[in-house]
């Protein structure tokens, strides 16, 4: 098993020798020097594996996604991709801006980013780094280290392709700006490795949606990296929502860093993958920020999901809220840590962390881990987990009024995740979320009216 | 319409219900009094058809159909009604669409029309009426944060809109003040037709000033130690359960 790793790791450093000097080739001389050296790193990290002792990895087992042959995406794959397809399996209105990448790469063909304001940018990653290198250069791999995160190094090592969105300061943007992945494939896997910046200028307000969707079944990994910057006083509102085929391996390292009196919130949904893990980074830069970190995921058969919070309280006066929720059917299994570190001097922190599981089945498992790291005495921190079955008392009520068992679980099930749902401050988002969890439930359940 | 028979029931291995009989015909309300932990919510949510017990012995009828095995839905849908005496709050499901789910779910079953959001709105409308609601609760997600007389009113106003056959009040009189309990027992009243029937689990009189029994029960650790006309209330209020005596004794003597 370890020798099969190792081959892996020499796999992708022969990739990226093709890569090096294929497409990528054009690139800056600073971008190529970014990736040579977390190359390097990632040949000195290796894969994280539980043999290492990786306290970090304890639950969620890599070494099926370190076995995914090393098929980087090819140019061409769009050109099996049409337009129907795309609208299908993207979310939002068919007017709001959005770019799509096929396995990872970007296509300029299917993406539609006519609809953009002005001050707004929106470009593939490799254009940017050409074109607009003030914006990017000071940004990219500043807050996402690699150093000790080997799918962070590999991402790096492989960065070129993906999104870079820019909102100009004091802009106001109504719409969401959309970034659509897409993997697909005759039952071949690939490996898609984006990596998406977005830069919040002062005093501006945005809102991002990364999804992630197959337009067909197998191995898929995507090995995503997304750095989010909010500038001062500015808002974001971050949506990731992630409906990979029931094979794919989903891995995400995000790192926000947010600037005075900003505020943020992020939705991250999981309803997809074989086995997704998903690390989200925050720190707060200076102080008066807010920020909020929700979502929920829904598994089934032997779905895995990981959800790794980190909330670095860098600055007093800074708020942070957590609010994740998971449907659990089948035997699968979620992991939630999520970590509150209150820095030294950071006074009037108030940050507090809540995670609940609905076990729709006995088999189904769920652990949740919160940590506190607190160094400072005038802080207000909280947490709250549950764990559970439906109830039967309000199961027995709703049929009392009529509701056939599934219609009164299904009902009940949606109304769990209401919570989060209710947060999506983008309405035409939140209904089509509404939407796929009816959908979702519907198949696990069967009609559930 | 209803009639039980010798009906056992428990939850896990505690008897609760130890052989209970009633008759309850079109056009009757029957009272039923009794102390706490006498089984009285025990034999409400037997008949509802609670998972959470188990009928050992005995039988219950509906229309001729035994109700025993019959799951929860289906009894609704036959027309039977259970207010709660404990509403729960289901937070996340609004009051309005879940009555709506629930009333086109029993229309659905009997071949008839579903109604749609306009439709059910002036049904809704006419009904709140009935137990003088605030429209805007049913917008709120079911009984959440609900006060004590809210859901009472809200169980009430379920009733009004499904039109059942036969409506078990568990204690639709518990915690209201003395306006709140006149609406409500009104609200009943407005309810009542010579083709339905109410049982009224209560602990007061008052509530049958208004809602006036043909009968009233006295059930005591499981069983239906005395009946008799709506004076049994006034000598319970009165007197207490103790004379009544144990239903050991009752038992003997009807036997
Ligand atoms: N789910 C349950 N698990 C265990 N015991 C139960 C359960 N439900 C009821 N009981 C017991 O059964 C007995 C009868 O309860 P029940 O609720 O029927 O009484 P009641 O007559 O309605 O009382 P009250 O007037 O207080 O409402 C009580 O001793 C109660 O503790
Ligand atoms: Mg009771």
């Amino acid at each position: 098993m370890t020798q099969r790793t190792a081959t892996q790791e020499e796999a992708y450093l022969a990739a990226s020798e093709s890569f090096e000097s294929n497409g990528a080739s054009h690139d800056p001389a600073w971008a190529r020097e970014l990736r040579k050296d977390a190359l390097d790193r990632f040949r000195e990290l290796g894969f994280p594996t539980a043999r290492r002792g990786n306290e970090e990895w304890k639950y969620t087992d890599v070494m099926p996604i370190a076995r995914v042959p090393v098929r980087l995406g090819a140019a061409d794959a769009a050109a099996t991709v049409d337009a129907e397809s795309v609208a299908q399996a993207s979310l939002g209105a068919a007017q709001w801006p959005q770019l799509v990448f096929v396995n990872g790469r970007y296509s300029e063909a299917l993406s539609s980013v006519d609809a953009l304001p002005e001050g707004v940018t929106t470009v593939s990653l490799a254009e940017a780094m050409r074109s607009t290198p003030d914006l990017v250069q000071p940004h990219l791999a500043r807050f996402a280290g690699y150093a000790d995160n080997a799918f962070t190094a590999l991402n790096t090592a492989f960065l070129h392709d993906g999104a870079f969105v820019h909102v100009a300061r004091g802009l106001r943007v109504d719409d969401p700006i959309r970034l659509l992945f897409l993997s697909t494939g005759d039952g071949e896997e690939t490996v898609a490795q984006p990596r998406v910046l977005i830069v919040a200028g002062e005093e501006s307000s945005a809102s991002v949606l990364e999804a992630y969707a197959g337009l067909s079944e197998g191995d898929h990994l995507t090995n995503a990296v997304t750095e989010i910057v909010v500038g001062a006083a500015a808002r974001l509102d971050y949506y990731k929502v992630q409906r990979q085929p029931e094979q794919a391996y989903h891995v995400t390292n995000t790192h926000v860093a947010v600037e005075r009196d900003s505020r943020f919130s992020s939705v991250n949904i999981d309803m997809g993958g074989r086995l997704t893990r998903n690390n989200l980074n925050l720190v707060t830069l200076d102080q008066d920020c807010s920020c909020y970190l929700t979502g929920f995921y829904m598994v089934t058969g032997r779905q895995h999901v990981d959800n790794q919070v980190i909330i670095d309280h860098a600055k007093p006066y800074t708020t942070s809220r957590e609010l994740y929720k998971g449907i659990l059917d089948g035997r699968s299994r979620s992991v939630f840590h999520g970590s509150i570190i209150v820095r030294e001097g950071a006074v009037k922190v108030n940050a507090n962390q809540v995670d609940k599981n609905l076990l729709l089945s006995d088999q189904a498992e769920a652990d949740t881990k919160p940590a506190f790291w607190i160094y400072c005495d005038d802080v207000k921190c909280g947490h709250g987990a549950a764990c559970g079955h439906m109830d039967p008392t309000a199961l027995f009520y709703l049929r009392s009024r009529g509701l056939d068992e599934r219609t009164a679980r299904g009902l009940l099930t949606r109304a769990f995740l209401s919570e989060v749902i209710e947060g999506i401050a983008n309405e035409t988002l939140r209904g089509q979320i509404d939407g796929l969890v009816a959908d979702t439930l519907r198949e696990w359940l069967g009609d559930v009216g | 319409m209803l009639q039980i028979t010798n009906l056992h029931a428990s939850v896990g291995d505690v008897e609760i219900l130890k052989g209970v009989d009633l008759q309850v015909n079109a056009g009757e309300v029957h009272a039923i009094m009794g102390p706490n932990g006498s089984g009285k919510s025990t034999l409400a949510n037997v008949l509802a058809g609670n998972p959470s017990f188990t009928t050992t012995a005995g039988d219950a009828t509906f229309e001729g159909e035994s109700l025993l095995g019959m799951p929860p839905e289906d009894r609704a849908r036959a027309g039977l009604f259970l207010c709660f005496q404990h509403p729960i709050e289901v937070p996340g499901v609004r009051l309005d669409h879940f009555m709506r789910a629930g009333f086109n779910a029993i229309r659905k079953s009997k071949g008839m029309d579903e109604y749609d959001v306009l439709k059910f709105d002036r049904l809704l409308n006419e009904r709140v009426d009935v137990v003088e609601m605030d429209r805007n609760l049913t917008k709120r997600s079911v009984n959440e944060g609900f006060s004590g007389g809210e859901k009472k009113r809200n169980e009430v106003l379920q009733m009004a809109i499904f039109e059942p056959k036969l409506s078990i009040l568990d204690e639709p009189d518990s915690g209201l003040d003395v306006d709140a309990l006149r609406i409500v027992a009104d609200g009943i009243n407005q309810l009542r037709r010579p083709d339905n029937a109410i049982i009224l689990v209560t602990h007061y009189q008052r509530i049958l000033n208004y809602v006036v029994p043909d009968q009233v029960h006295v059930l005591i650790d499981g069983r239906i130690v005395r009946s008799g006309g709506k004076e049994l209330a006034l000598e319970v209020e009165s007197r207490g359960y103790d004379h009544l005596g144990r239903p050991a004794e009752a038992t003997q003597a009807s036997g």
